[in-house]
């Protein structure tokens, strides 16, 4: 790096205030995992195409490989580091955990925020709503039935 | 049974994977290390005449260049077929092998050093297709290899000559599978630190086996391998793409030891793409001979493979099409001719259903289509050749126990076939297909005589149990297996036990995740350690007790004398009494293999043996657009004989996976090249089914409890996995009338051939 312009971003991450030099050109992506210490946040493609990386930005999902750190300035950032509360799992957490919604785990924080994403906007999607949500969220493991599955339980323990 | 088994739990290592905890190579702490990047090669095929690195070594923030120079040894997953260097050195075999790698301070140094070195190379012609590649004209790849051909294998078993006599239908096919690539969600990453002063090197990477890439590193930088430590992180999914030791791992060793310290090197979605060890493009061609009542009386199997420009796996994957022919049906006479052939292609390797994949497709729809000419129900043409467990095949290989029946029971029940077959309305169809698969190669490739598995346990004075193996959970729940094993033996809450994986100084050496051994190997060893564990606490608790230990039971987290419910003793109680006789308790467990379970006295006939096979029936229902040839799956009924559920959830979850990577390979994956450059190198081209194409899948799981499986356990990870794009095809013919004989059924593949089959029968009728 090191040519280019570099600005000052102000954001919130995890609900924690962060302000930092970045350059122009650097991406959501390594700003989180390579400056922050953030590696929840995975790179699983070359830009786009997997939704491994997938963070909320204002509550919205957003593929972070694909976004300029530099373009989130004053913007609220969540990540799979965030989820959990004192320790505890959320609701999407725990379901992806016992209907083993999670098999190797690498697409697994992508596919928690796009859900988080999901569940905020819809807190009862039907499966239609739940394929279309996550339509931009590969995985290799389980063939998405217990995603699916762990994404039900989890809308049906926070509307109980 | 103690309720630690049989019902399901999640993974012991869930809860770091859903809080973002769990970190894999990638995210591994390299704030002080160098930054590696791979030089690959612009060609498919060439002669290096010279690799200037001068420029590239004088850019400022560049630490060390490395190219084939550095390394003169050959690294290979086979003792007797290792033909590549981790960098190229006089030759070029395919465009993207590496030729150079540098480390740099940063990542945008290190691509700029890539620009600076100068190749010059004298291009050869290409072979691109075994076709090309036999042409007696065609470029010799490898010095030895007259014709390509890397390997040919000719078994016959019985006579198929009096096999076929015997038939009352002979019918002879040809199938296509395109090549298919992993895809697993995690690029390709190592982390390699080298000291210089204690000559050590350290490399954590995203292997499947450990061991191999330890005995590679040693081999290739001619380290003792005392001086090698190989830890793996959390991987995210192999499904064979890391079985073996690859390029990227020993050059990023080579890196970190020319810098004197530390070095990651994270590939890109591409470069694991171009890193490959896929399943190759196959052709099967396949002779079957039935009798009227669907018995199956010879086969004649002949199997080109398309396999890219090095040996890698490539002996195992022809001898596996061949041996795997048997075990599933009762089949007397078999004649296999396999011949895997080199190409100007990434090197193809271990792909989940090694070897087996497309052979199975081939035969389970040749014996569909001749079941139909015969007026033979698919069921019933698949009982007529079942087996009778015990038994051993033709080539030797042992079957302990069989549930394949009881597979198609099940799903034929729940799939309404008896009913809804034929009756499903225009463009909608119902296909069957059954597969088996290893629970572990009886002989590993690597024959050193050790025991196939060894794990330490360790009882400490916290009262905590820790489990330490070297078996590389990839996602499959392996650990989780481990960790109920034990809980199950010892009857202690699962909570009280950690397992410690994969790091070669600490864990004992494991044969790695490949060929769905770990559940039965490593879960037999754990077993082992379990119940030496055991006899220690028990033997203590009788001490206590003041009774022999025959008469003491143990049962959630207590020991008691038999049929006296005084004086039940804590599990922390009999620990301290246990630890008092020796302080810090170690035992092992370990697993061989029988030798009855090792296969066939044949050349090769050790592939293929195995302890147990898992069994799979499936069903897939369609609909098939006739305008589009697209195919819908509606949904997917899968019986499988995992002989015992040791963790139904990860069961479950097992088979689903390989339904779906089935449907993957049946529907759209492949592999394409455009001149030997990876045209499908990225998850947009290389298209697998999203969340929106999942079908849903009913699964079933029959327990056929084999004899030597631990609790009775088989594998679950690969067997059903082959079952699906025959199934599809049987289905997509059920719908339309159309039988083909390629993969993937890509639309345009299929309109194509809707379009052939329509002009074919408007011929008919006019002639008649």
């Amino acid at each position: 790096m090191g040519q280019g312009m570099k600005r000052v971003v102000s954001l919130k991450i995890n609900g924690r205030e962060v302000e930092e030099v970045v350059p122009d050109n650097l991406l959501l992506v390594d700003f989180l995992r390579d400056r922050q210490g953030l590696t929840g946040t995975k790179t699983g493609c070359d830009g786009g195409e997997c939704g491994a990386c997938t963070v909320l930005v204002n509550g919205r999902a957003r593929l972070s490989c694909i976004t300029l750190a530099a373009s989130c300035d004053g913007s609220d950032i969540e990540t799979i580091e965030g989820q959990a509360a004192r320790g505890r799992l959320s609701a999407l957490q725990r379901a992806f955990h016992q209907h083993l919604g999670a098999q190797c785990g690498f697409c697994t924080p992508g596919m928690i925020m796009a859900s988080e994403a999901l569940l905020r906007q819809n807190p009862s999607p039907d499966e239609a709503a739940i394929r279309t949500a996550l339509g931009g969220n590969l995985c290799r493991c389980t063939g998405y039935v217990k995603i699916i599955k762990s994404v039900q339980a989890a809308a049906a323990e926070a509307r109980s | 049974m103690t309720g630690a088994i049989g019902k399901p739990v999640p993974l012991v290592d869930g809860v770091e994977k859903v809080t973002g905890r769990a970190r894999y190579t990638a995210d591994l702490d390299s704030r002080d290390a160098l930054v590696g990047r791979i030089l690959r090669a612009p060609v498919s095929h060439g002669w290096i005449l010279a690799v200037d690195t001068a420029r590239a070594e004088a850019l400022p923030g560049v630490i060390a260049v490395v190219t084939g120079q550095d390394c003169d040894m050959t690294f290979g997953v086979i003792p007797i077929a290792m033909n590549e260097y981790p960098m190229a050195r006089d030759r070029i075999r395919y465009r993207g092998e590496p030729v150079a790698a540098v480390a740099a301070l940063d990542a945008a140094t290190a691509a700029q050093a890539l620009e600076l070195i100068e190749v010059e190379i004298e291009e050869l012609p290409a072979c691109y297709t075994p076709a090309q590649s036999r042409a007696p004209d065609a470029t010799q790849l490898h010095d030895k290899k007259p014709g390509n051909l890397e390997r040919e294998v000719h078994h016959t078993f019985g006579s198929v000559a009096e096999g076929f006599a015997e038939a009352d239908l002979v019918c002879e096919e040809m199938f296509d599978c395109a090549e298919v690539n992993h895809a697993q969600m995690e690029p390709h990453a190592a982390l390699a630190e080298y000291d210089p002063e204690e000559e050590r090197l350290t490399l954590h990477s995203v292997t499947q086996v450990p061991f191999y890439v330890h005995l590679m590193l040693a081999r290739c930088l001619g380290m003792d391998t005392s001086r090698v430590r190989v830890v793996k992180p959390f991987v995210g999914g192999g499904f064979g793409a890391r079985t073996e030791t690859l390029n990227f791992e020993i050059i990023t060793a080579l890196l970190a030891r020319k810098v004197g310290g530390k070095v990651m090197m994270r590939l890109s979605r591409e470069e694991s793409f171009v890193t490959h060890r896929g399943r190759p493009a196959t052709q099967v061609k396949l002779k079957l001979g039935l009798t009227k009542t669907g018995r199956i009386t010879a086969v004649n199997c002949e199997v080109v493979m398309s396999g890219g420009a090095y040996a890698g796996y490539g002996l195992v994957t022809i001898l596996y099409a061949g041996a795997l022919l048997h075990g599933i049906y009762e089949i007397a006479n078999v004649q296999y001719d396999g011949y895997r052939v080199y190409t100007n292609h990434p090197p193809c390797g271990a792909m989940r259903g090694h070897g087996t994949v497309d052979v199975r497709h081939a035969f389970e729809c040749l014996l569909d289509r001749m079941a139909r000419q015969l007026g033979l129900d698919p069921f019933a043409v698949r009982r007529a050749n079942l087996l009778t467990a015990p038994m051993f095949t033709p080539n030797g290989l042992m079957v302990n126990s069989y549930g394949l029946d009881e597979c198609l029971d099940k799903v034929e029940a729940a799939s309404g076939w008896a009913t809804r077959k034929g009756s499903l309305g225009p463009g909608r169809g119902l296909g069957l297909a059954c597969s088996h698969y290893v629970s572990g190669a009886a002989k590993p490739v690597h024959w050193t005589g050790e025991p196939h598995a060894v794990v330490s346990m360790k009882l400490d004075f916290d009262g905590s149990v820790t489990v330490l193996t070297g078996a590389s959970d990839i996602g499959q729940g392996s650990t989780t297996i481990v960790a109920l094993a034990a809980a199950e033996v010892m009857s202690i809450d699962l909570g009280r036990i950690r397992v410690v994986t994969n790091d070669s100084v600490i864990t004992p050496k494991d044969n790695g995740s490949y060929s769905s051994r770990v559940t039965f190997m490593v879960g037999n060893a754990a077993i082992g350690a379990a119940r030496a564990m055991r006899a220690k606490l028990v033997a203590a608790a009788a001490k206590k007790l003041e009774v022999e230990p025959d008469e003491v039971e143990c049962e959630g987290e207590t020991f008691f004398v038999r049929g006296s419910s005084q004086s039940v003793l804590p599990f922390q109680d009999v620990a301290i009494a246990a630890l008092a006789e020796e302080g810090t308790i170690t035992v092992k467990g370990t697993f061989s293999t029988p030798v009855e379970a090792q296969g066939g006295k044949q050349r090769g006939g050790a592939v293929g043996s195995t302890m147990g096979f898992s069994y799979g029936a499936q069903v897939v229902e369609v609909s098939v657009d006739e305008a589009t040839g697209q195919i819908d799956i509606e949904r997917v009924w899968v019986a499988l004989d995992c002989g015992f559920a040791i963790n139904p959830l990860a069961v479950e979850g097992q088979i689903e996976g390989s339904v779906w990577m089935g449907m993957g390979q049946g529907l759209c994956e492949e592999t394409h090249y455009i001149d030997g450059l990876p045209a499908h190198a990225n998850l947009t081209d290389y298209r697998f089914p999203t969340i929106a194409d999942a079908p849903p899948i009913d699964v079933h799981i029959v327990e056929s409890i084999d004899p030597l499986g631990p609790f009775g356990a088989k594998e679950a990870g690969e067997g059903a996995l082959s079952g699906f794009p025959p199934a599809l095809v049987n289905a997509v013919a059920d719908a339309m009338g159309v039988d083909v004989n390629f993969l993937p059924v890509t639309p345009d593949r299929l309109l194509e051939a809707m379009i052939k089959f329509a002009r074919t029968q408007r011929r008919k009728e006019t002639m008649t």
